[in-house]
């Protein structure tokens, strides 16, 4: 089969400014370029203030660009998509409905019949290991428990697009190492085009077969980085080693800018 | 042993006043028919429970409230889900509410009696007055406090306006609502026996008041105690409800 690469995400000089608090016009995101292929997982990388988040909320229609394009399919944003969905660090469930409930939002939102939409949402559930815990509410659920449900939230209507915002960035270590391996198990099941932000190297590498790197002051991208291994990745490995070697001198390099730039500014 | 100190200690409480009244009442310093004792208060209460009396009054208090009660929760939550959905209407309307909400219902009276007449409807409409405003102002609140996360989400899936309200919107904030509508119950107990103090014939502000004109303390007593006691009963069930709709939304 060949690797033909459909785009399926294109930012054209997409830039975003923002006035802050004391009426000053702030740019979080320079005009950046980025193409993102179809069924691919990319990840966006970056210290605070890198425009990372405010780069995912253009791309998932919840911001619109200052200026420039964002398209998807060919098509200009406009507005939050059913089959783009975003998955959240505070996870976004409703603690008034049971596990089951949550899962059922986004199908019934789609008008999907209510059996029809029992069975997807426990398909979905199934996936993520929670099918013993349909009828338990969040407030009962870990963290991570609590981000298997949204994730199964977000796959049982079949995005072609995940986008996730720092999703394992409040979980202990042991069960974001687990999460992201289901997470990839997931994603080559069902090959969404996942976009994922996170400020953890080790996370992006280990996830991403493309990571990009960000920089602030303004939010830009400093460096696209083509991961090329194969999955699962063993993160103890020399090759793994190298890309991570890589993107920490890049990263390294975008901190003394940082902090050259702060004592400048000083 | 904590249950039983959370009911000896009140009762302890209640023991002492009454002793004290009765000492007080011993001292004769006003006559007895100015200062009744505890004793007289309760033959009070068996003298009108034995007349039938009693239930009546009570029976149609309670009537009184739950119809003022009831039509303010019927106007006031869709009024503050529809003003705490739609910003822009509630800042032209805050204002107005901010001047009409200190304003007592008693002090409404005269124009409430001049547009509706003697009978149960002058009593229910001050009722109404001050259940309103509370309920009114918590939905409001409620409703504007909905995680901006809950919102996104649902926008995300693609929830349809009427879904968001429905599935997203009332249920994120019911915990809250049903905090205005336990304090709104208080508020509007309060204002039962003025209701009833002009223009109707029955009820526990008639009783007192009719009471006094002939003169009777003891029957004043008995109906200031029942009004306390009946409050703290609709108080004690509002909050049973309140904390049950709090488990079940998992926030208690």
């Amino acid at each position: 089969m060949s690797e033909e690469k459909v785009i399926k995400i294109r930012l054209h000089q997409a830039e975003k400014c923002f006035r802050s608090a004391r009426g000053e016009e702030q740019q979080a995101l320079a005009p950046v370029d980025l193409e993102i292929a179809a069924g691919s997982f990319v990840c966006l990388v970056g210290p605070s203030g890198c425009g990372k988040t405010t780069l995912l909320n253009l791309v998932a229609g919840f911001e619109r660009p200052t200026s420039g394009k964002v398209e998807i399919d060919g098509c200009p944003v406009t507005g939050s998509d059913r089959n783009h969905i975003m998955i959240f660090q505070d996870y976004g469930l409703y603690p008034w409905k049971s596990v089951l409930g949550n899962v059922l939002f986004g199908l019934r939102a789609r008008g999907i019949s209510a059996d029809e939409a029992n069975e997807r949402a426990l398909v979905a559930l199934d996936m993520v290991g929670l099918r013993t815990a349909v009828d338990k509410h969040p407030h009962e659920l870990s963290g991570g428990m609590k981000q298997r449900v949204a994730i199964a939230r977000a796959l049982a209507v079949a995005p072609d697009i995940l986008f996730m915002d720092e999703p394992f960035a409040a979980l202990d270590a042991f069960t974001r190492i687990h999460l992201q391996d289901e997470l990839l198990r997931i994603w080559q099941e069902r090959r969404p085009t996942v976009v994922f932000v996170t400020h953890d190297l080790d996370e992006a590498i280990t996830l991403g077969q493309r990571v990009v790197l960000m920089a602030p002051k303004p939010g830009r991208i400093q460096r696209v980085l083509d991961i090329p291994l194969t999955y699962p990745r063993e993160r103890t490995r020399d090759d793994f080693a190298f890309f991570r070697r890589q993107l920490f001198e890049e990263f390294h390099l975008v901190h003394q800018q940082a902090a050259d730039d702060v004592e400048y500014s000083i | 042993m904590k249950q039983l100190r959370a009911i000896l200690a009140p009762a302890a409480t209640f023991l002492l006043l009454l002793g004290l009244w009765q000492w007080v009442a011993a001292l004769d310093v006003y006559p007895e028919y100015l200062f009744p004792s505890p004793l007289a208060v309760a033959q009070g209460f068996a003298e009108l429970f034995s007349s039938g009396d009693l239930w009546p009054y009570i029976g149609i208090s309670l009537l009184r409230f739950a119809a003022g009660y009831f039509a303010a929760a019927l106007i006031a939550l869709p009024l503050g889900l529809f003003f705490g959905r739609c910003a822009p209407l509630w800042g032209a309307v805050d204002p107005l509410i901010q001047v009409l909400r200190p304003v007592s219902p008693i002090a409404w009276f005269p124009l409430i009696s001049l547009w509706f007449g003697i009978g149960n409807l002058p009593a229910i409409v001050i009722i109404f007055l001050a259940a309103f405003y509370p309920i009114l102002l918590a939905t409001v609140a409620a409703v504007r406090n909905v995680p901006p996360l809950y919102l996104k989400v649902a926008e995300n899936f693609g929830a349809s306006r009427r879904k968001v309200l429905w599935d997203v919107v009332v249920p994120a904030a019911f915990p809250q609502i049903t905090v205005g509508l336990h304090i709104a119950i208080g508020s509007a107990w309060v204002f039962l026996v003025a209701g009833e103090m002009l223009g109707v014939r029955s009820g526990l502000g008639y009783l007192i008041i009719d009471s006094r004109n002939n003169l009777r303390t003891d029957l004043v007593l008995v109906g200031i105690v029942l009004i306390g006691l009946l409050g703290l009963l609709i108080d004690r069930l509002m909050g049973m409800g309140e904390r049950w709709v709090k488990r079940q939304w998992g926030v208690a």
